[in-house]
């Protein structure tokens, strides 16, 4: 019995936990809660979503299911697309707002309310350009598979735990490993005192946007794969990606991912034992907890 | 010219509980710094707690106490309070965004709550027959709408008023030294902390105090009354008209409530019904570019700040 909801947190949590690895680095590295990142969610899962039935409608076979799984070779197309057009829109953002806010020396929270003023922006104009109408990737059905007694999975779902992981750890070498890792880690520790050891604070923080939107747009076709697709999807996602993000330890990719994981499980657990209706209310009470008991989080260091 | 006349006192009163809930903010940001990203959910507390106090007694749900509408307010003012009061104990000592963070999800959970503690707050169908001031006159419809108005401007003045004198006493000019320069306000001997959290509370009383002006203005309220779309539009409001400035917090919530109340006009005349959803969305985006431009071109606002060291300062040097 309590196996299922565990799996079903499990995959919410990895969803949770990719796109609060965005945060929590535009966190560290740029020093603000940025409150548009759910919107690079919302925007990527319909990025790809366009480039792949773009795709698919000019090439009839690229639709046709891979193996087990319910899409075709447009979908890991249309993600790859989708993860280079994700991060040129917040590179787009970055260059007509926050860069402009930054090289003014405004404090942190104006950018925050920047952020706010952006997130607002761009989910409507999504919703203007396809409406609210929830859409699919995909409409095949899929067989869930029988992995224990009491506990099943579709191939999807056990494609994207995969990937995730692959993910986390790929961007967990690439901190610590790498040359611009590095220079990311500098940043984020002294801005001024990086760029006289001859970082590029600018070329960093640039590369710090496509990181964290690429993951977004993963997240956002993950949870399109997944669930659906809606305008709205980013924007609800916002709550639990700050609470994972704080809880994992701001500037903690692990943290962050663990955070994620915390997050989904529960809101799973909660679905079970409390209700469906207060799901949204979780990532907050994880939050408050956090809070109060532990604000530099499970990784962090106290401020 | 009637009807003129009877909606140009409507669309008063409604900005003017805008710019209500803007002064709050404006003690909370404009004052003090702090960033409330979860405006909506202290409206709704208050808006919430009043019809409860006020509204006869209902056997579906709990309450209804019937009790006069001025207890109603105070109510809505003392739970917004406490809901602030809470919020700020909790992350006013952490890093500024996290307040930004904590009040977001206060209005998450304020929305879900009003959502779904039916027996105390109707569901998802709201709490109706919330007594409106001068109720009994609703027959004559000019006299019943100008009393409405000049109960909201009397308010809102009220407010004003008590806020100006606050701000300009020392206790305001705390508030700004902290704002400014906290370490050197903490070398002075000032506790930031308290004083931030005493700003929040006032700030968010003052919002509870809108909504609750709100409800009884409109008679029903439902959860979907306290959705972000409010928070977004209250900041809009005082970022355009000049945040850190009451009378600025005022034009600013008169003016966007114009702009906002005409395009939607304009809207549901030009455009086709199919695609009023879609137009409605352009109106949200029209929000959100103008809070980054204002943000950009200039941050102060129609109506910045007006640099006040004390009010006995003119006096002494003899200007007025």
């Amino acid at each position: 019995m309590i196996l299922q909801p565990l799996m079903d947190g499990l995959i919410a949590g990895t969803m949770i936990g990719l796109g609060a690895i965005g945060i929590t680095l535009t966190y560290s590295i740029l020093r603000f809660a940025n409150f548009a990142h759910g919107e690079l969610i919302s925007w990527g899962a319909y990025a790809a979503l366009g480039v792949s039935s773009a795709l698919a409608t000019a090439y009839g076979p690229l639709a046709t299911p891979i193996g087990p799984f319910s899409f075709g070779w447009s979908l890991p197309i249309g993600l790859l697309t989708s993860m280079v057009l994700t991060g040129l829109l917040a590179l787009l953002v970055d260059l007509l707002l926050f860069g402009r806010l930054r090289a003014r020396k405004s404090a942190v929270i104006i950018l925050v309310m920047a952020g706010f003023g952006a997130a607002l922006t761009l989910r409507s104009l999504l919703e203007f350009l396809v409406t609210s109408k929830p859409a699919y990737f995909t409409s095949a059905l899929q067989i869930a598979i029988r992995l224990a007694p009491g506990l099943r999975a579709t191939p999807d779902q056990l494609l994207s735990l995969a990937v995730s992981a692959v993910l986390v750890l790929a961007v967990h070498l690439l901190l610590t490993r790498t040359a611009i890792g590095r220079a990311m880690r500098a940043v984020s520790e002294n801005q001024q005192l990086a760029a006289l050891a001859g970082v590029d604070v600018r070329h960093t923080i640039r590369i710090v946007w496509l990181l964290g939107a690429a993951l977004a747009a993963v997240a956002g076709v993950m949870a399109g794969l997944l669930v659906q697709i809606r305008p709205h999807m980013g924007h609800d996602l916002l709550l639990p990606l700050f609470a994972a993000a704080i809880l994992g330890g701001i500037g903690s990719v692990p943290g962050a991912m663990l955070g994620g994981l915390i997050v989904g499980l529960t809101e799973a657990l909660s679905v079970q034992f409390i209700g469906a209706e207060w799901r949204a209310a979780v990532a907050f009470v994880i939050l408050v907890a956090v809070l109060l008991l532990r604000p530099q989080g499970l990784f962090g260091r106290p401020a | 010219m009637i009807e003129l006349l009877s909606y140009g006192a409507f669309f008063l009163t409604v900005a003017l509980t805008y710019a209500i809930i803007c002064l709050g903010l404006n003690v909370q940001w404009g004052q003090t710094g702090l960033f409330n990203v979860g405006v909506a959910g202290f409206v709704g507390i208050g808006a919430y707690a009043s019809a409860l106090l006020t509204t006869p007694d209902d056997p579906v749900r709990f309450g209804g106490f019937g009790l006069p509408i001025i207890v109603g307010w105070l109510g809505a003012m003392a739970s917004a309070g406490l809901l602030s009061l809470l919020v700020g104990l909790l992350t006013i000592r952490l890093r500024a965004d996290y307040l930004a963070i904590a009040t977001f999800g206060v209005a998450v959970v304020v929305q879900l709550c009003a959502l779904n503690l039916e027996p105390l707050t109707g569901g998802p169908f709201g709490i109706g027959f919330i007594p409106r001031p001068f109720g009994w006159l609703a027959e004559d419809r000019m006299t019943f709408s100008l009393l409405n108005l000049s109960i909201v401007v009397v308010t809102t003045l009220g407010v004003y008023l008590a806020l100006e004198r606050l701000l300009r006493s020392p206790w305001g000019r705390v508030l700004r030294a902290i704002r400014e320069d906290e370490q050197a306000a903490l070398a002075l001997g000032k506790n930031a902390f308290a004083f931030r959290l005493q700003a929040f509370v006032i700030g968010g009383a003052i919002m509870g105090l809108a909504g609750a002006v709100q409800a009884h203005f409109i008679g029903f309220i439902a959860p979907e009354n306290y959705v972000p779309m409010l928070t977004f539009q209250v900041w809009a409001m005082l970022i355009v008209g000049g945040s850190g400035n009451n009378r600025g917090a005022v034009l600013g919530a008169v003016l966007v409530w114009a702009v906002w109340a005409a395009s939607a006009a304009l809207i549901s005349a030009v455009v086709p019904p199919e695609a009023q959803a879609r137009a409605a969305a352009l109106q949200i985006v029209m929000i959100g570019v103008a809070i980054c431009v204002m943000l950009l071109v200039r941050p102060r606002g129609i109506l910045g700040e007006v640099r006040t060291v004390s009010r006995h300062v003119n006096e002494v040097s003899g200007k007025k």
